[in-house]
This record gives C-alpha cells, sequence and structure tokens, in this order.
C-alpha cells in the first residue's frame, strides 16, 4: 500500500486510474450482456444487408424507370420512401407492379418476380424509409375471427367501392376497385394496411389487426373458393343489373320460344 | 256403349255432369254466359300470347306471394339474428330482415318461394313491356282498345311500384338505400316535398313505419287494384274481340281463328305450365336478390352496384346522368333541380308519354273509326319510328342506371359514359326515329316491288342475244291480298285559305300544328304509295315472267 500511496501523485496515475476504469467497465459488460443475440443480430443485419443489396439490383433494373433511382419518384411514379415492404410485397406479388403501360390504374396480373427476389425488393425499399413491414401468418391468418362483426365492418368500410361481396365497381375516370375472387388472405390483409393505388389506407389505428382478420374472414366466406352460394348461379353478384339483364335476354327468349312453339300447335280443322 | 233402343228416350236420372251443371245454372245462371263466350274465337299468333305470360306471371306471384306473406314479419323492431346463417348471426337487424333470412334459410322451400316470386316479378314486368310494344306497334291500342291500353299502362305502372315496395320489404342494405334514393325524390318536390316525406315516413328517415306501410301497398292495396285491373283488361278482350294481322278472309268484321273451348282453353292451360316451369327452373338454378350477403340496412353504410330492379332502372340512370344542378331561393329556400328535374319532371313525362299516345294519334291524324285488323309496323312509318326513339331513350337510361357495369365490364371510363347518356339523352332518339322511319319505308319499298314483280327466284336466265335476266316468281294471290291490305291516309289538310266569299279563314295555331303532324305522319316522304291493281295488272299481263 506504501508503494501505492507513494505513486498516487505520479503524472500518470490519472491514466492508470482511467485504464482500470475502462477495463473494468469492458468486462462488466461483456459478462452481462446477452452475448447469443448480439451474435445473432450480426448474421442477420448482414443478411438484411445483403438483400437490400440484391434488392437494390432488381430496383435499379425494374422500378427505377418511374420511381426513381433512389425511390424518390418521378412523374411517371410515386416516390416510394416510407411506403414500407408490405406495399412492395402486395404490389408485386399480384403483379401489378412492375406495371406494364400507364393508364388509370394498374391491373393485376400474373406475378413478374419470384417469392424471394420480391423479399429483397422489399428489403431495400424498407430501407428507404420506415413503413409497414410485410404481416405475419398469424397477424392475417381468419381462423376463428367472427365473419359476422367483419361483414358489418365490410359493408362500412369497404363495399361502396368492392360491392356487397367484393365483387369490385367502378370508380371515377376508369379507375375501379377490383374483385376480391382469389386474392390472398395476406395480399387482402396488405391491402388495407397499405392503400394501393385508388384505395386508402386502413392502418392500425384505423382498423386494428383483429379487425382485419375479421374482415378476411368475412371476406372468404361470400367470396372465393370457400363461398357458398344457397340461391344457385349467383350472375356475378352485381345486384338488379345483372339480373335485369338476364331476364330481358335469357328468361324472354325462353318465354317467347314457348309462346311460338305453342302458337305453332293448333288444332286441326276436322273435315266432316 | 249405349244400345240402339234406350238412346234417345232417357229416363231416370241425368248423368251426375249435367245435374251439377243444371243446379250451378239455376243459380248463377252460367249457362248463357257459357254459351256465349265458350266459342269465342281468337287468332292464332305468337305474339299474342305475350299477355298471358304476363297474366301467367301475375298469378304465379300472387300464389308463391300468398306462401311468403305466412312467414314474413314486416316490422322494423331491432333484433339480433340467431338462424341457420353464419355470417349474419350476432348481427343486429330488424325484424322484416330477420324474418327474410328465416325465410331464405329456415323455413322449408322458403327461398325457393322468394325466388320464383322475385324472377315472376321481374318477368311479369318484361313481360308487360313485350306486350305493350307488340300492342303499339300494331296499333292494336286504337279505336275501340284506347281505354284497354290505359288499364294496361295502369297495370305496368302500379306493377313497377307493388315491385318497387317489394323488393324494399327485406330492409335490406340494398333496398334501403333504394328508399333513401326515394326519399330524396320525394324530398325535392318544391315547398311540400319535405311535408310529403315526413308525412310517408313517419318522421324523420329511415323511421319504424314505412316497412309495415309498405307491406300494406305491396301485399294489400296494390295487387287489389291490379287485379280489378286484370279483370277489367280481360273483360274488354272479350269484349271488343281480339285483333288480327291482315290476311285472306280476315276483315274488320270477323276474326279467324280457334274457338275459346276447347282449343285455347287447352293451348292457354298448357302455356301456363310451361311458363311456370320456365320460371321455376329459373329461380331454381339462378339467385336473386341474396339480401343474406346484403346485409341489414343501415342509414350509415352503402354498397356500390346498388340498383333498382330493371323496371325503375330508367330513374336511376335519370338521376347519374343529370348534373348536380342546385338553386338557393332569395330567403334561403333550396330548390334541388339536380334532383326535380330528372325525377320530379322527366321520370312522371316519360311514363305519361305511353299513357296519351292513343288520343295524340288519334287527333293527329284524325282517324276516328274502328280498327280490328292490325298494321304491319313498317306500314305506320311515323309510329314505329316515335315508339323505337322511346325504347332507345329508355334503353340508354338503364344503360346510364348501370353505368358502374359497363365502366367496368368493357374497360371504360364512368365518367365518359355519363357524358355518353347526357348528350345520347338529347340526340339517341333523334337518330333512332329518322333511321327507323327509313327502314320502314324502305321494306314498304320492298313489299311494293314484291307485289309487282313478284318474288326474287336466285334463277339466272341468259337470253338468246346473250342477256341475263333473273327470274321473279309471282307471288300467290294471298301473298298479294296480305301485302296490299293495309289502309293508307291522306294527311289532314285545314282547307282553303280563304273562304267561298273570299275571306281570309281563321285557322288558329294548334290547327296548322295538327296538319304539320299529319303531313308528317302521312304525307310525301312517310309512306310509299301502295300499288294499285292497274299498275299490277298493268305490269303482269304484257308478260309471263317478271323481271
Amino acid at each position: 500500500m506504501k508503494k501505492l500511496s507513494a505513486r498516487r501523485r505520479h503524472p500518470l496515475a490519472a491514466l492508470v486510474v482511467l485504464l482500470f476504469a475502462l477495463a473494468a467497465t469492458g468486462g462488466l459488460y461483456a459478462a452481462f450482456a446477452p452475448a447469443d443475440e448480439a451474435k445473432a443480430d450480426t448474421s442477420a443485419a448482414s443478411s438484411q444487408s445483403l438483400a437490400i443489396e440484391e434488392g437494390e439490383k432488381l430496383y435499379a433494373t425494374g422500378c427505377s424507370s418511374c420511381h426513381g433511382t433512389g425511390g424518390q419518384g418521378t412523374s411517371d411514379g410515386p416516390s416510394l420512401v416510407g411506403v414500407g415492404a408490405a406495399a412492395v410485397d402486395f404490389q408485386v406479388g399480384t403483379g401489378r407492379m412492375p406495371a406494364q403501360s400507364p393508364g388509370a390504374q394498374a391491373p393485376k396480373k400474373p406475378q413478374v418476380y419470384t417469392q424471394a427476389q420480391i423479399d429483397q425488393l422489399a428489403a431495400y425499399v424498407a430501407s428507404l424509409g420506415p413503413g409497414p413491414s410485410i404481416p405475419t401468418e398469424e397477424q392475417y391468418d381468419p381462423a376463428g375471427a367472427d365473419s359476422a362483426a367483419g361483414g358489418e365492418l365490410f359493408r362500412t368500410n369497404c363495399a361502396q367501392c368492392h360491392n356487397f361481396t367484393g365483387e369490385g365497381g367502378a370508380l371515377t375516370n376508369g379507375k375501379y376497385a377490383p374483385s376480391l375472387d382469389g386474392v390472398s388472405d395476406k395480399h387482402i390483409y396488405e391491402a388495407m394496411l397499405t392503400g394501393p393505388q385508388n384505395m386508402p389506407a386502413f392502418p392500425d389505428s384505423v382498423l386494428p389487426e383483429k379487425e382485419k382478420r375479421e374482415i378476411i374472414a368475412y371476406v372468404n366466406d361470400v367470396q372465393g373458393e370457400d363461398e357458398k352460394s344457397p340461391g344457385g348461379f349467383k350472375l356475378g353478384g352485381f345486384g338488379p343489373v345483372a339480373e335485369g339483364m338476364f331476364a330481358w335476354t335469357i328468361v324472354l327468349a325462353l318465354l317467347i320460344g314457348v309462346a311460338v312453339w305453342v302458337a305453332a300447335r293448333t288444332a286441326k280443322a276436322r273435315k266432316s | 256403349m249405349s244400345t240402339a233402343g234406350d238412346a234417345p228416350k232417357r229416363r231416370g236420372k241425368a248423368p251426375a255432369g249435367e245435374r251439377v251443371a243444371d243446379w250451378a245454372d239455376g243459380r248463377l245462371g252460367i249457362y248463357s254466359l257459357a254459351k256465349a263466350n265458350m266459342r269465342k274465337i281468337f287468332p292464332d299468333h305468337w305474339s299474342f300470347m305475350l299477355g298471358e305470360i304476363c297474366l301467367y306471371s301475375f298469378i304465379i306471384i300472387i300464389l308463391t306471394g300468398v306462401y311468403l306473406t305466412l312467414f314474413f314479419n314486416p316490422s322494423m323492431g331491432e333484433v339480433e339474428y340467431h338462424g341457420a346463417y353464419v355470417p349474419m348471426q350476432g348481427v343486429h337487424m330488424s325484424q322484416a330482415y330477420a324474418s327474410t333470412l328465416d325465410i331464405s334459410f329456415d323455413v322449408r322451400g322458403g327461398l325457393l318461394m322468394r325466388q320464383i316470386h322475385h324472377w315472376a316479378a321481374l318477368v311479369f314486368l318484361v313481360g308487360m313491356f313485350v306486350h305493350m310494344m307488340r300492342v303499339f306497334f300494331t296499333g292494336a291500342f286504337r279505336k275501340p282498345r284506347e281505354i284497354n291500353w290505359l288499364f294496361g299502362f295502369l297495370l305496368l305502372v302500379l306493377g313497377m311500384f307493388t315491385g318497387f315496395t317489394g323488393y324494399s320489404l327485406p330492409d335490406d342494405l340494398l333496398s334501403g338505400t333504394g328508399v333513401r334514393f326515394m326519399e330524396g325524390a320525394v324530398l325535392s318536390v318544391p315547398v311540400v316535398g319535405t311535408y310529403i316525406a315526413f308525412f310517408l315516413f313517419g318522421g324523420e328517415f329511415p323511421g319504424t313505419d314505412i316497412i309495415p306501410r309498405f307491406f300494406v301497398a305491396h301485399v294489400l292495396l296494390l295487387p287489389g287494384i291490379m287485379l280489378g285491373l286484370v279483370v277489367a283488361h280481360l273483360i274488354l278482350v272479350f269484349y271488343h274481340k281480339h285483333t288480327q294481322f291482315a290476311g285472306p278472309g280476315r276483315t274488320e268484321k270477323n276474326v279467324v281463328g280457334m274457338p275459346l273451348l276447347p282449343v285455347y282453353m287447352a293451348k292457354a292451360g298448357g302455356f301456363f305450365f310451361l311458363v311456370f316451369g320456365v320460371i321455376s327452373v329459373i329461380a331454381a338454378t339462378f339467385t336473386i336478390n341474396p339480401i343474406w350477403v346484403l346485409g341489414p340496412y343501415r342509414p350509415d353504410q352503402v354498397s356500390t352496384n346498388a340498383q333498382p330492379d330493371w323496371y325503375m332502372g330508367f330513374s336511376e340512370g335519370l338521376i347519374r346522368a343529370m348534373p348536380a344542378w342546385e338553386m338557393v331561393l332569395p330567403g334561403g329556400y333550396t330548390l334541388n333541380l339536380g334532383v326535380a328535374i330528372p325525377l320530379v319532371v322527366i321520370f312522371p313525362l316519360v311514363l305519361t308519354s305511353i299513357a296519351v299516345y292513343p288520343f295524340i294519334e288519334s287527333w293527329i291524324t284524325g282517324d276516328k273509326r274502328e280498327h280490328h285488323i292490325l298494321d304491319r309496323p313498317r306500314n305506320a312509318p311515323t309510329r314505329t319510328a316515335f315508339g323505337a326513339a322511346w325504347i332507345s331513350l329508355y334503353f340508354l337510361l338503364l344503360v346510364g342506371g348501370g353505368n358502374d357495369l359497363w365502366a367496368t365490364h368493357f374497360n371504360l371510363s364512368i365518367n365518359a359514359i355519363t357524358w355518353f347518356v347526357r348528350i345520347g339523352f338529347f340526340v339517341v332518339p333523334v337518330v333512332v326515329f329518322i333511321v327507323t322511319k327509313r327502314i320502314c319505308l324502305g321494306l314498304q319499298r320492298r313489299d311494293r316491288e314484291k307485289v309487282l314483280h313478284g318474288r326474287e327466284s336466285g334463277i339466272i336466265k341468259r337470253l338468246p342475244h346473250g342477256e341475263f335476266v333473273e327470274v321473279h316468281e309471282p307471288l300467290s294471290r294471298e301473298q298479294l291480298h296480305t301485302l296490299t291490305a293495309h289502309e293508307q291516309y291522306e294527311p289532314l289538310e285545314i282547307g282553303p285559305e280563304t273562304d267561298e266569299n273570299g275571306v281570309r279563314r281563321k285557322v288558329g295555331p294548334v290547327q296548322k300544328l295538327r296538319a304539320r303532324l299529319s303531313r308528317g305522319y302521312y304525307g310525301e316522304g312517310s309512306q310509299i304509295p301502295k300499288p294499285t291493281a292497274e299498275e299490277f295488272k298493268e305490269l303482269t299481263s304484257g308478260h309471263s315472267h317478271g323481271h
């Protein structure tokens, strides 16, 4: 102790104390920090940055001509900063993007990229600014959701454009709300979350996850493979216009056909 | 089976049928009634059976409607649904909507009955429409049948409103939007609109009165009046006798055809079952008005494709095509012209034009005689053109009413369709009028040609000096008669401008208009003179083959 106290006024004493303190904090940190997760983080970060890199390449080839080289948008396409991975997954996953031609609205068509490529593109676009991420299955899986409640929500929020059962409908100037027939649960969820093209967005603050699942459950009940149509063929499900058209064409033709048939079969006058 | 001995002098009791008939005759006097009408003659033509389609679908509607009233609860009291249809369980709705769901899913045969009822209603109105077209284009509305035309017109209008009230009864989101539309129309009536709306709905929309009130109108009031009109319509058909197309042996004074009993009874009876069968097959295979997916009515909700049944579709078209004009009068009173002009002014005009046409035509043409021989549409070009123009306007408005479906199915812009309807409203009927008239005149020329030169046989003959001629076959005498049986009229003349004393005669503007219209109907360029007997003789006497 004597040695130590003798050197306590040594000019380098402060430095030595500092070194000890740093070593102690560093050691304590190394001892208590959750080492495994830190390790995993780094590997995810590296694969994430790889996906972003790949996505950037795909983006430069397929998207940048309209959306700009940095996703900032041009006169031909909106900015993608902050749209999030969910928007990319919906637009590219349903084949709407890359757009084939300019027009009122990009229609649904066969998907151009593989799901892996879509994920890379989504990672790149997500890196441009914070936005909704791709939902996990438990977020959009409608199993057990109340489809009657979903029906009420659908009629309140969706039916104005998509029709009672999601057959789709017209909007102004050639725009339209597409049919929901055959749209996957994930894509319905993402559409509500991000509001693609002419659709308004329904973020979780407006329509919580549970309600989105209820809506998906309702759509599955009245539309798509599992739908039941108790009344028979549903004539497109467009309501009275289609029914009237059917009455004027098929039913009237049948009845006139019957009338002509009956009129042509007349009693022969008996020769006596 | 009887032997020769006992046939003439029968003793003992008469056969049972005769005794029943005798009993009834003694109390109802049916013998003379039956004697007068059993052998009533009706002419044979398929287009004369269009009215029967209406009658039979009306009967089908009544039969199925009675079944539906057994289970329907016309109340707007709110309940929570707990029936068989899962996607509606737990939803709050009116008893009217809940009982319609019950009819669809819990009542035996209920859904089929609903669909037969609704499809038969559409067929009823389509049938009336087509039946009226037949009557119109053949001139069967002329004297003495104007009153019956009016009865038919009333049936059409009442049918439209019965349909509308019936469509509204389930209180679903689609029909509720339609009732809201109607409320808007009533509100737009200047000055009294608000009062009428409050009276109709028993207060603010939607209230709790409208469904029970519509129910009374739909099952009692309107069908009661319609039933009376149907009976009157049929009595008049019997009284006037049926019209017939021109042909050999057919005159204004006879009817050529088959007797009611047994021929028409069998045909009409069979036709009833055929119509019932067709409607049932359609109803069993094609959904109509699936109220279970529409949801109960709530004023805060609306869906796209909210359109009325087709017979009200032209009102929807009028509203969709009309610009949203609004005017605020000094004093703060708002005139909603965007709704009032199409629904309070044009909508009734489109309908009343049907009702008044027979009277207008007989006024213009000055024709007050009875007509029992039908016109071929081509021989009345101006009338046919008017009818076609009206129909084109009507269907244009139907396109306007379904503009959203035209847009989505033909990849068009809804705005472009709306503008097409706006311009077409004024242009299309005029174009159709001109085109139809010219087609009629063309067909008249063709008839004239056929009468004078015969039918083209398709055989080409080469003459000795090298000329090619086509051989025309002369028509049979029956065909010649049929093609020349129609009358051709002279336009009304105002008369000389001065009377016998050289004084200018006073001719009112109405008279002048009437003469002008009459010239439009029968003047030069509105009909092709039919061949006269002299023309025919001159052309056919010289040589045997025409060319």
